[in-house]
């Protein structure tokens, strides 16, 4: 299924060096090439999710309301076991965000699932980099405030407005004292003091200059025209408005303004913003013209993003390829990366996933994914290896409670702190040190 | 098309009988003109769960029960005829864990009635906080799902603190317009969240983890059983008093006499438990307190398969759509219990353990099937073994003669994602199919093209 011409019956596809180099039904594979065989089985892009919190130490900088200085690309955690999780859901790609605690949140950046790679590996290479921003009750704190504290501002949405419209101006006059300092210095001006740098700032003047894309956390339809309002007074573009659960209300404005939708399947009603969110709004906004993918902003919900771009097709009655695209191409051409991923066409990188079954439907279970034409998922190995990681958590179980029984108090051995907060697990069974499943390494 | 369309459609041809369908009126308005009693849905394949499915077969609904279901049962006379050529019959979907009526919104407290203050809550009913006109029932009905279980005590959600004895679970009808139209059995199960030792706890307020020590842990949960002991053995007195007549009625104690039944194991418990350790403690508890046990949530129930199976203990089990526990666990952990737990023997039921995503019940099944799970068992594990399992399996649950007619028509697997409903039936009378979200998308799908 190559999202981008139509299925392929008993297709090929051949890959180089990490790139596609043919696709159709009648190819040789060269001598010495590695060759899987997918008989039955069904090839598409890489899903691509738009909305991740996977891989990062940290999520939310939450103590200002314009944390546009701290960036994700600082706490990539190429250890968190989600990245495999997803990979074995098919993803090869993530828009790793910020959280959704300020109106301009932190720097976010694209990465590949390279899993078993450092840190360093993970960014995909020449994705433009974005900045979170977020609207309504997160960023107003309306579920998250804390008895005898007092209240952050901004804490309505007309403050969230004032927040991100003031830190606009700050970085407009900051633009410009670069811009009169930059054209002195080229006019041959000597001994000038550049100006202070300002790191809160200077994201968002990349912003201004295009260089960075704007994600924007949304609910309400009254909140994205606001944002679509001020971006355009002071002249940038917001690239994706997130969740946008209200988008099907305002489809017409967003498609005018070329903002991209990354929305759930069928989430609703955990919020009071949440409470008029329609499983119809992929499809709703698609039919006026908006650029749709489903996202996941989960680590779970990412392992069936191909389960949740197929409902589409029942609530909406979008196509199969329509339906397919909300988590290829579209959220490719979202994140800026789509003449590289996101379908299956000669000279893109190889990001495949193989299913045994059609995609979209809830019986098709990943049996490989790939990146850069390397395979970083393989059930048949994952299930081969668990004998084996069975007996390496059983061995170092044993050292460990051997080791235990030498100091005279007796604890079990402490579980790994997580690497963000989730609902709790709400035990402490004794686990062995961490032994990653198997997989590409 | 829409489904609201279809319906449309549909009820039109019924004008015979003069059915009002109202767009945007209440799914409940549908039915305020009076239905027809019989019904005769032909020409479907019909799948029972109780035989094999039956090809080109009639299903006779009658004053809310089947009448006749098989290849060569008559249409009677003047029943209302659907010719369902083409579609497929099941009984309606069976979701055994919800907050259906109880909670609306998540985040606004005023819209949540789960959790009663206090740890021990065991005369709270849930039927008697069900809201019937929640928006949730229509939406969760537009998927498959006829009838649920209203769980209170946490609902078995998590975070929060849910108390011990969460109080009664009532199975509900997902249509009517008051809560006695809508019950199917007010007290079906008591809620009793398992204590556990917690060494880690998580403050929602400041969004942050709290590690204990595991001696003040395993203190805190020792001082837990004790008081549910305590609970128990004053609950058994009591019982034994009330049965000698000794109880005045300055003596009553509401929460002991809804701890009665519970003692005498005519009312089960509804244990709320995922790690094997607290299973097996839970099973410890009930076998020595003679409480007769269901388990719930029991997300490692594959590490104590073979104590659930001798024990006769069926698991109501959190969705397969989740992350596994631990970080060393198979990525595909919760997705291929089921087919374990089939394997094994022990009976479990699916459930979405929620409300905005109780839709996703046929999901999650599904998903068991394809990490395994034999498919007649996913469709069971929604819709009869949930039946079973709440002791409610003689009224409903599979398509049998005298069975209350909670039934789909659809056009396809009832599991798959992009199957639709086209009929529902709850209690042998035609439900709307309508919601929030049809009116929505309606009304928006509707909006004129603006042009800026």
């Amino acid at each position: 299924m190559t999202v981008s011409h139509g299925t392929i019956e008993h297709g090929s596809v051949l890959i180089k060096d990490g790139k596609i180099t043919e696709v159709g039904q009648s190819i040789k594979a060269p001598a010495g090439a590695q060759v899987i065989d997918a008989s039955g089985q069904f090839v598409i892009p890489g899903i691509i999710d738009c909305h991740s919190h996977i891989a990062a130490e940290a999520i939310n900088e939450g103590s200002v309301s314009v944390s546009s200085m701290v960036s994700m690309e600082e706490v990539l955690n190429p250890d968190d076991i989600d990245i495999y999780r997803d990979l074995a859901g098919g993803v090869t790609a993530a828009n790793i965000l910020h959280g959704s605690a300020n109106s301009i949140g932190g720097q976010t950046l694209v990465i590949k699932l390279r899993w078993g790679q450092p840190a360093s590996k993970l960014p995909f290479e020449g994705a433009l980099p974005g900045i979170k921003f977020a609207l309504g009750e997160n960023p107003k704190r309306s579920n998250f405030s804390v008895p005898g504290q007092p209240r952050r501002y901004p804490a309505t949405r007309m403050g969230v407005e004032e927040t991100i419209r003031n830190a606009f101006s700050q970085a407009r006059d900051y633009k410009k004292t670069w811009d009169d300092y930059n054209k002195r210095v080229a006019a041959g001006e000597k001994n000038l003091i550049p100006p202070r740098r300002d790191l809160k700032l200077e994201p968002l003047v990349e912003v201004l200059e295009g260089k960075r894309y704007v994600h924007s956390h949304c609910y309400r339809e009254d909140e994205i025209l606001m944002l679509l309002r001020v971006a355009k007074e002071f002249g940038f573009k917001v690239r994706t408005f997130q969740h946008v659960l209200e988008g099907y209300k305002v489809a017409d404005e967003i498609a005018a303004a070329g903002v991209g939708g990354s929305t759930f399947s069928d989430w609703w009603a955990y919020k009071v913003e949440a409470y008029d969110a329609i499983p119809y709004n992929a499809a709703l906004m698609t039919r006026r013209g908006v650029v749709v993918s489903i996202n996941s902003d989960d680590a779970e919900e990412a392992t069936h993003l191909n389960q949740e771009a197929a409902k589409s097709m029942k609530y909406g009655g979008l196509s199969h390829d329509e339906a397919l695209k909300m988590v290829t191409l579209n959220p490719a051409i979202q994140l800026g990366i789509d003449k590289r991923v996101g379908t299956i066409d000669v000279g893109k990188d190889a990001d495949l996933t193989i299913y045994n079954h059609d995609p979209l439907s809830a019986y098709a279970v990943v049996q490989k994914t790939l990146i850069d034409g390397r395979v970083y998922f393989d059930r048949e190995k994952d299930l081969a290896n668990r004998a084996e990681m069975e007996k390496e958590k059983k061995a170092l179980t044993e050292k460990l409670k051997k080791a235990e029984k030498k100091p005279e108090e007796k604890k079990p051995p402490e579980k790994k702190p997580e690497e963000r907060p989730k609902p709790p697990a709400s035990s402490a069974t004794p686990t062995a040190a961490a032994a990653a499943p198997g997989g590409a390494q | 098309m829409s489904q609201v369309r279809r319906l449309h459609g549909f009820l039109c041809l019924l004008s015979l009988f003069c059915i009002l369908y109202l767009p945007g009126a209440s799914p409940a308005q549908a039915q305020s003109q009076p239905q027809p009693s019989v019904y005769a849905i032909t020409h479907a394949k019909i799948f029972t769960l109780a035989g094999p499915p039956i090809e080109d077969g009639t299903l006779v609904i009658r004053d809310g029960k089947i009448g006749a279901v098989g290849s060569s049962v008559n249409v009677p006379a003047g029943a209302q005829v659907i010719d369902a050529k083409g579609l497929q019959v099941y009984p309606g979907l069976f979701d055994a864990v919800t907050q259906m009526g109880l909670s609306e919104i998540g985040a606004v407290s005023a819209t949540v009635d789960t959790t009663e203050a206090g740890s021990y809550n065991p005369d709270v009913v849930a039927a008697t906080a069900i809201s019937p006109s929640s928006e949730h029932i229509p939406v969760t009905r537009a998927s498959g799902i006829t009838e649920v279980l209203a769980v209170p005590g946490g609902g078995g959600g998590r975070g929060g603190d849910p108390g011990i004895l969460g109080g009664q679970a009532s199975a509900i009808h997902l249509a009517g317009w008051t809560i006695d139209e809508m019950l199917i059995k007010k007290s079906v199960a008591m809620v009793l969240n398992f204590p556990e030792i917690q060494t880690q706890t998580f403050d929602f307020t400041t969004f942050s983890r709290r590690e204990k020590p595991y001696a003040e842990a395993k203190q805190e949960y020792d001082r837990q059983i004790n008081e549910l002991t305590d609970w128990m053995d004053r609950a058994r007195h009591y019982a034994q008093a009330m049965e000698k007549g000794s109880v005045s009625k300055y003596d009553r104690d509401v929460k002991l006499e809804a701890l009665a039944p519970v003692i005498r194991g005519e009312l089960p418990v509804l244990v709320f438990a995922n790690r094997a350790r607290d299973i097996r403690n839970a099973v410890e508890f009930c076998d020595k307190q003679k409480l007769k046990m269901i388990l719930a949530g029991g997300e490692e129930t594959y590490k104590v398969k073979d104590l659930l199976r001798s024990k006769d203990i069926p698991v109501i089990l959190r969705p397969m759509l989740s992350l596994p526990l631990d970080e060393d666990d198979p990525y595909d952990r919760l997705l291929s219990q089921p087919a374990e737990l089939a394997a094994a023997g022990v009976k479990f039921a699916i459930a979405s353990f929620d409300n905005s995503f109780a839709r996703r019940l046929g999901q999650q099944a599904a998903n068991a099937v394809a990490y395994g799970l034999p498919y007649d068992q996913g469709l069971r594990a929604v819709t009869v073994n949930p039946a079973q399992i709440l002791g409610l399996g003689s009224q409903i649950g599979t398509l049998e003669q005298g069975k209350i007619a909670n039934v789909i028509v659809t056009n396809g697997d009832p599991l798959e994602l992009t199957t639709d409903v086209k009929y529902l039936f709850i209690r042998g009378q035609l439900a709307s199919l309508e919601n929030k979200h049809h009116r929505l998308y309606e009304k928006y799908l509707n909006r004129p093209k603006t042009s800026n």
